[in-house]
């Protein structure tokens, strides 16, 4: 070796182990969130978590934020409201951490706004719907695409009016999110004059659907819009295969959670077909952006030992991009101050693996990016199938779109 | 909106949940009603044993239920150690009182669904069969032929049960046990055999009840929390161990349950099956059969 060579070489090895001593002697900064591990929400919960996990161990292979590295503090919410009040106060006043994520979904988020509100800090959401409607919170972005709160009902709605659909029928989950999808619906409902011919919320922990779906049969209605959560979205549309809907239904689901989930859809096979409900990734071209591919190249390994969604499209990118959009904040303001970061987020357009951020005034999306799509050509047991393009044919947004509507709903089945 | 068509088939599938209702009951009817052991882990068992036929239906493709039947000896094993662990630990000391004794099957029932959790994951399980998904046809109605099987095993499990209890020399000693523990000593028996020998029958139950909860519906870790509220409503509505009456408690818990989802809206139900339970209560104290 010559000796220019090996000066070289021994320069950049001390540079670099200055570089990693820098990175561990600066005290880490601390990323706190409860999440789902246990209960009706612990498998989109644990999916969320592995993306933010693949977001932590990028930016720390990278140096880090503002040269220190980036540790997550995590504890299990167990799906219930009752428990992140509590976490959050911990994670906040013992924990010292630099910067709040929202735990997975609604039911958990609502109780921590006022909260927030009152100590002034940035909360990142997750995937919860509606929750600072009426908190109006300036410190909150929702990593959600949802956007405008009845872009959600309106889409499904205008599908099914499109189909000749005029009677609505409304099949809720009696609980947070689900509630406030439906009410969106209803308020559109009334805007456009249609007829709400069945509206019935369910309780949690409803064991059999048979009823519920002979009820809502009997009323007759064209647009079926239901709004559950993985426990139930099952037990509904098992149900609905066997008691049937009626003829005259034109478009049926809308706002079914667990649908998007790996274990859920292989377990529901064939039944998805005709299905028309939202999600938030699918596998069509459209819906890649830069750093998509190489995510879920990485996520789909990691989720085999951590015995998470294999498929991991609804909520394992959004939560890679929450770290992104964080990232871009720290690094534009060079610092970790909470006002400094949320002006920042509500001012700026983020890049992110899911396509370009905006935020509007009350943390929303500025644009809805909700897709609705209808489930074709589903078989039993195969969950390899979802990864390949057509099976959930996109219908709106029109930009996004990739198929149309094949109505009635009883057609669309077969 | 009120029909008698709507009505009837309500009461139809009422009938048939409190069927499914009785087998999932059932078990909890003996170890709870008969011998008096605080088991809030029942249903957490009950969950247990679903996804023990979700195995063996994913692995080897066997029914739903003759998976429930290949496990049932397991579970019998299973409740002979569970009910000799809370002899030696609570019973035999006197310290199975109040809320100890049901803090220990609140322990078993949390490690139950951390272990499920472990090895299966968190989402929703569930199994394939030919009767699973499809309809039986009778003019205008449409009954899932899930809940036929379910009420069918449900309703042949409950009076086996029930013969088995009321006209073998062991049922019968169990029913002893229940009523004078200290004069079956007296009469040379073991009690403690006894009631060992009836906790694993109550959780060999639990394998067939365990098949019939995920032919219903999918399963999860956590379904035993929806349950524990229903069994227990079941037992003490039907009179601390009465079998029969567990039948007809869980049918009658089924059927208002049907109606008030049918025909008043959903979100009464659980109200309207808990004040049921409550008027039961303030008229019988000892429950529908019970002495």
């Amino acid at each position: 070796m010559k000796r220019r060579t090996f000066l070289g070489g021994a320069m950049a090895v001390a540079v670099a182990g200055h570089g990693s001593r820098a990175l561990a002697q600066q005290p880490p900064i601390k990323i706190g969130m409860s999440m789902a591990q246990t209960g009706g929400l612990a498998g989109g919960g644990k999916a969320s978590q592995l993306g933010i996990e693949i977001w932590r161990d990028d930016i720390n292979a990278k140096g880090g934020l503002l040269g220190r590295k980036v540790e997550l503090i995590v504890y299990d919410d167990k799906s219930s409201a009752s428990e992140t009040p509590a976490i959050y106060a911990k994670l906040v006043d013992v924990d010292k951490v630099d910067l709040l994520f929202a735990p997975y979904a609604t039911v958990p988020t609502a109780p921590l706004m006022p909260f927030v509100k009152q100590r002034g800090l940035l909360l990142m959401g997750n995937f919860s719907f509606q929750v600072n409607s009426k908190v109006g919170h300036d410190m909150w972005f929702n990593n959600a695409p949802w956007g405008p709160a009845d872009s959600w009902a309106s889409s499904f709605l205008d599908l099914g009016q499109k189909a000749g659909g005029k009677t609505l029928a409304l099949l809720s989950a009696d609980q947070e999110f689900a509630q406030n999808l439906v009410l969106t619906a209803r308020e559109v409902a009334k805007k456009r004059n249609m007829p709400v011919v069945f509206d019935q919320n369910y309780p949690p922990n409803t064991v059999e659907f048979s009823s519920i779906i002979r009820a809502l049969k009997a009323a007759k209605p064209d647009i079926v819009y239901v709004s559950s959560y993985p426990p139930d979205s099952a037990g509904i549309l098992r149900a609905v295969n066997e008691i049937g809907i009626g003829d005259n239904v034109k478009i049926f689901g809308g706002g079914m959670v667990g649908l998007q989930f790996a274990a859920v859809m292989s377990n529901l096979g064939s039944l998805l077909n005709g299905v028309v409900n939202y999600n938030t990734w699918l596998p069509e071209p459209s819906m890649y952006h830069e750093g998509t591919k190489a995510f879920f190249d990485v996520y789909t390994k990691r989720a085999v030992e951590a015995k998470v969604d294999p498929l991991g499209y609804y909520l394992a990118p959004f939560g890679y991009a929450m770290g992104q959009m964080v990232e871009a904040a720290v690094i534009a303001t060079k610092s970790l101050d909470q006002k400094g970061l949320a002006k920042y987020l509500r001012d700026n357009e983020h890049k992110t693996i899911v396509g370009p951020i905006a935020f509007s005034a009350d943390g929303e999306r500025k644009e809805s990016a909700t897709v609705q799509a209808q489930f074709r050509g589903v078989v039993d047991k195969d969950v390899e199938q979802f990864r390949s393009s057509g099976k959930q044919v996109i219908l709106f947004p029109e930009k996004m779109k990739t198929g149309n509507l094949i109505s009635p709903f009883e057609a669309a089945r077969k | 909106m009120f029909s008698m068509d709507l009505l009837l088939g309500a009461v139809v599938l009422g009938v048939l949940l409190g069927c499914f209702y009785a087998a999932v009951s059932v078990g909890l009817s003996i170890s709870f009603g008969l011998l008096d052991v605080p088991h809030v882990a029942h249903p957490a068992f009950l969950v247990l044993a679903s996804y023990g036929v979700y195995q063996l239906n994913e692995t080897y493709d066997i029914d739903p239920l003759l998976a429930g039947l290949a496990i049932t000896p397991l579970f019998f094993l299973f409740g002979l150690l569970a009910y000799r662990v809370y002899y030696e630990t609570f019973e035999k000391r006197g310290t199975d009182a109040g809320v100890r004794g049901i803090a220990f099957f609140f322990g078993i029932a949390f490690i139950i669904e951390v272990l499920i959790i472990l090895q299966f994951g968190v989402d929703q399980r569930s199994v394939t069969a030919t009767y699973i998904g499809k309809a039986w046809r009778f003019g205008e109605y449409r009954i899932p032929i899930r809940q036929l099987v379910a009420f069918a095993v449900a309703l042949a499990l409950t009076i086996l049960l029930a013969v088995y209890l009321s006209k073998t020399f062991m049922g019968r000693a169990i029913r002893a046990v229940a009523q004078d523990e200290e004069a079956l000593r007296l009469m040379g028996a073991n009690p403690v055999r006894i009631k060992q020998f009836a906790f694993g029958i109550a959780t060999a139950v639990l394998g067939i009840a365990g098949a019939l909860l995920i032919i219903v519906a999918p399963v999860e870790p956590t379904l035993d929390r929806a349950y524990i509220g229903r069994t227990f409503c079941v037992v003490v509505m039907a009179g601390l161990g009465s079998i029969s009456g567990t039948l007809i408690a869980a049918i009658i818990l089924g059927v208002a349950e049907s109606i008030v989802l049918t025909l008043f809206g959903a979100s009464w139900a659980p109200a309207i099956s808990f004040a049921m339970l409550l008027v039961v209560l303030a008229v019988r104290p000892q429950g529908l059969f019970g002495r």
